[in-house]
């Protein structure tokens, strides 16, 4: 097994973990696991800059925001998840049989796939492509930025009382 | 002029938050100058009545990617007139100078989306406008923290998001077959054999089909838009579900697929489902915004139909029905919030004689009720028979049938709401209530009249459209 | 210029599907929001790692890097509207229960 092939079973199993945990707290962390995994794997495939985008944005941020949900919206004291623990496994067990098993089936699939590879000489620096062709999108994050800016503002904030 | 349609309402939100703090109530009268300005000097062009090519070198110093056609046109256009009859609405509708600050801001940023939508030439860049419409629509809706704004909102967000994964997983797969995701690359991967071409467009469809509200994806679409304050569910109902949805379906048609077999029957089919449903699904609300969402969900899936019919035709037919529900949709949110305001509730169950005591919103949503009934000589009788006629050119009868014998269930369930909230004798807990005021009226008389009008000028209207589309 | 690619796209596939079907299984069985956004998160990430994949068996890192950092403002944006929804709706009926919504039927 290479390594691109462990890595990729770590993400799956964080990926499954933060499904499948009872405590939300743990599926936090096991998303930022994954996060990073998935930031590794995009590192191996040659991605460096978006791997540690992902790396700090999601496995960081995101983090951060679900933590401070959690702690702004629990209630329960720790035995009523015991309670629920059942009710859980009886809606996910299948989960990581499906997967197993899905995971078996794909690997006997053998169809061929047509490539189509750039032109000679074609652009391969992600900052001049990112910078000189794809202006729009930077356009568009901004406009994205501006929009959570405003959605913060709106979600967050009451009037005459800052609760974050 | 096409990056000024995108700078322009970009310059205006910067102003709108340099103001200082008691200067803040002129930032929903920066948004009407922005909508306004838009409707006119786009739609002045292509009736031949201005020229504004001297701006080209604008576009040509700053080199993004966006053209606009006439197509474009029917879009901001209509995005206009959808704005700006929300923005009249959000004086009565939002109680505190700070809601109507933020909507002010949200209507801007959505517009921005929304011109960049219809200006696009690549698929990417148009799931990024789509993204930047969507999010300020979500804030749109939870801007009056209501309990119900946020069931509403939270179903319109995952299923909003479960779209953008399956548009993003079709876009990877055109770059692994293509290597690009401009419409140019789309069509000569299209061209080319095999299936993987056709999965990632029939992934991109379903997204688009989410993010537009068609069944079997229906299910947020009333949630939020009775959900959401008044004034935002004008602008949704009117522009943003259409130009996130319909619109794109609109340009693919046009650019990618033209005649291609297998999306003109994913057309005819995905439409008339979606017609029939939302028209059946109307009949049964006895709350009167839940109606005008379902019937939204219904003139959309007569758009999606009429992409289905003749190449030439069916586009045009598409175009006009867009513009019209805009028009006319609007319009019906607009007396929906003049009633409720007046009321206190929206359940035509309550309801009953305000004609008397509401003559102008009364006679608007009569207007409009007709018109997207399709009755003649209002515009929507023209936009359905084109589409029907589309439909008939390529022998598609049985949908054209369709077609014909849902409009009379449409008829059904308007006349339905008008003899529910307005004939009759008035009941006695109405006795106060009184005509609104100016702002909310002024929107729905407009509305009223261009609906009138574009349908006696049709012949004139027509020639534009044909003209206009290649 | 065409190419078949190796049978490694397969392997990646694979791994795409399994994060796929984690992340809607997560959404689908859950009845408490956080948990619904917690796959929303998963699924987003399987579709990155699609476009990465893409981009590295296509020979398009440059544009497909590109495409993910678009990708990455816009879904850390989406999560954080979503948390802000979420908590609105606990204000406004102290429990993060999708079955204690009675008002809208869809």
């Amino acid at each position: 097994m290479t390594l691109m092939t462990i890595l990729l079973v770590l993400l799956v199993l964080a990926a499954l973990w933060a499904s499948m945990t009872t405590l939300l707290l743990r599926a936090t962390i096991a998303l930022a696991l994954a996060s990073a995994m998935l930031a590794v794997v995009m590192y191996a495939l040659g991605a460096t800059i978006a791997a540690v985008l992902e790396l700090s944005v999601c496995a960081g941020l995101i983090s951060v925001v679900f933590v401070s949900v959690i702690s702004l919206t629990q209630r329960k004291p720790f035995k009523d998840y015991v309670v629920r623990r059942m009710s859980r496994l009886t809606r996910f067990w299948p989960l990581p049989l499906v997967l197993i098993a899905a995971g078996v089936a794909l690997t006997f699939v053998r169809a061929p796939i047509q490539v189509a590879l750039p032109a000679a000489g074609a652009e391969e620096d992600v900052r001049v492509v990112l910078w000189n062709l794809r202006q729009l999108d930077l356009f568009g994050q901004i406009l994205i930025l501006l929009a959570g800016v405003i959605g913060v503002l709106v979600l967050f904030k009451r009037e005459g009382k800052d609760d974050n | 002029m096409s990056h000024l349609l995108l700078l322009v309402p970009f310059a205006a939100l910067i102003l709108a938050n340099l103001l200082p703090r008691s200067a803040r109530p002129a930032a929903t009268g920066i948004a009407l100058g922005v909508l306004a300005l838009q409707t006119v000097a786009v739609a002045l062009p292509p009736l031949g009545l201005a020229d504004w090519s001297a701006l080209n070198p604008v576009d040509t110093a700053i080199g993004l990617h966006v053209s606009m056609d006439n197509l474009s046109v029917l879009l901001l256009v209509s995005a206009g007139l959808a704005g700006m009859a929300s923005i009249f609405a959000a004086g009565p509708g939002l109680k505190t100078p700070r809601e109507r600050f933020l909507f002010a801001n949200l209507v801007l940023v959505a517009l921005i989306g929304i011109n960049g939508i219809s200006m696009v030439r690549d698929l990417f860049s148009l799931y990024v406008f789509i993204e930047v419409t969507a999010i300020a629509t979500f804030i749109l809706v939870v801007l009056r923290h209501g309990v119900e704004a946020y069931e509403g909102a939270w179903k319109y967000v995952i299923l909003s998001a479960v779209a953008s994964v399956l548009m993003l997983a079709s876009i990877a797969l055109f770059i692994l077959v293509e290597g690009g995701v401009s419409l140019s690359a789309i069509t000569h991967a299209l061209a080319s054999p095999g299936p993987i071409p056709w999965i990632a467009t029939a992934l991109f469809l379903c997204g688009l089909f989410i993010k537009g509200g068609l069944v079997p994806f229906h299910g947020w679409l009333a949630d939020a838009y009775s959900a959401a304050p008044a004034p935002s569910s004008i602008f949704m109902a009117g522009i943003v579900t259409k130009a996130s949805g319909v619109f794109a379906l609109m340009r693919l048609s046009q650019s990618v697929f033209v005649d291609a077999l297998p999306t003109r029957w994913i057309f005819l089919v995905v439409g008339a489902v979606t017609l029939v449903i939302g028209a059946f699904l109307a009949l049964t609300q006895s709350d009167m915004k839940r109606m005008l969402a379902y019937s939204s969900v219904s003139q959309i899936g007569y758009i999606v139909l009429a992409l289905g019919g003749s190449p030439q035709l069916g586009i045009v037919a598409a175009a006009l029905h867009f513009f019209n529900h805009a028009v006319s949709k609007s319009q019906l949110f607009a007396n929906a919030q003049a009633i409720e305001e007046q009321l206190g509730t929206i359940s035509m169950d309550r309801m009953g004689g305000l004609g008397s005591r509401m003559p102008v919103t009364a006679g608007t949503s009569a207007v409009a009720s007709l018109s997207i009934a399709g009755l003649p000589p209002l515009a929507g009788f023209w936009s359905k028979l084109l589409i029907v006629i589309a439909l008939w050119q390529v022998g598609q009868y049985v949908f054209a049938a369709i077609a014909i014998l849902t409009s009379l269930v449409t008829l059904g369930y308007f006349l339905s709401l008008q003899r529910r909230v307005f004939f009759g004798v008035p009941l006695a807990e109405w006795a106060n209530v009184r005509e609104v005021r100016g702002r909310l009226l002024t929107p729905a008389l407009a509305l009223s009249l261009i609906t009138v009008a574009v349908g006696l000028v049709f012949p004139l209207v027509l020639s534009l459209l044909l003209g206009g589309s290649r | 210029m065409t190419i078949e690619i190796p049978q490694s796209f397969w392997l990646y596939f694979t791994f795409f599907t399994l994060l796929l079907v984690d992340g809607v299984w997560c959404m689908l069985a859950t009845y408490n929001l956080l948990r619904m956004l917690i796959g929303l998160e998963i699924l987003m990430k399987s579709v990155t790692f699609f476009l990465i994949v893409a981009g590295y068996l296509g020979h398009r890192m440059a544009l497909a890097q590109a495409m993910v950092i678009t990708v990455i403002v816009i879904e850390v944006v989406v999560v954080v509207i979503a948390a802000g929804v979420i908590l609105g709706f606990f204000r406004a009926h102290n429990s993060l229960n999708i079955r204690h919504t009675r008002n809208l039927k869809g």
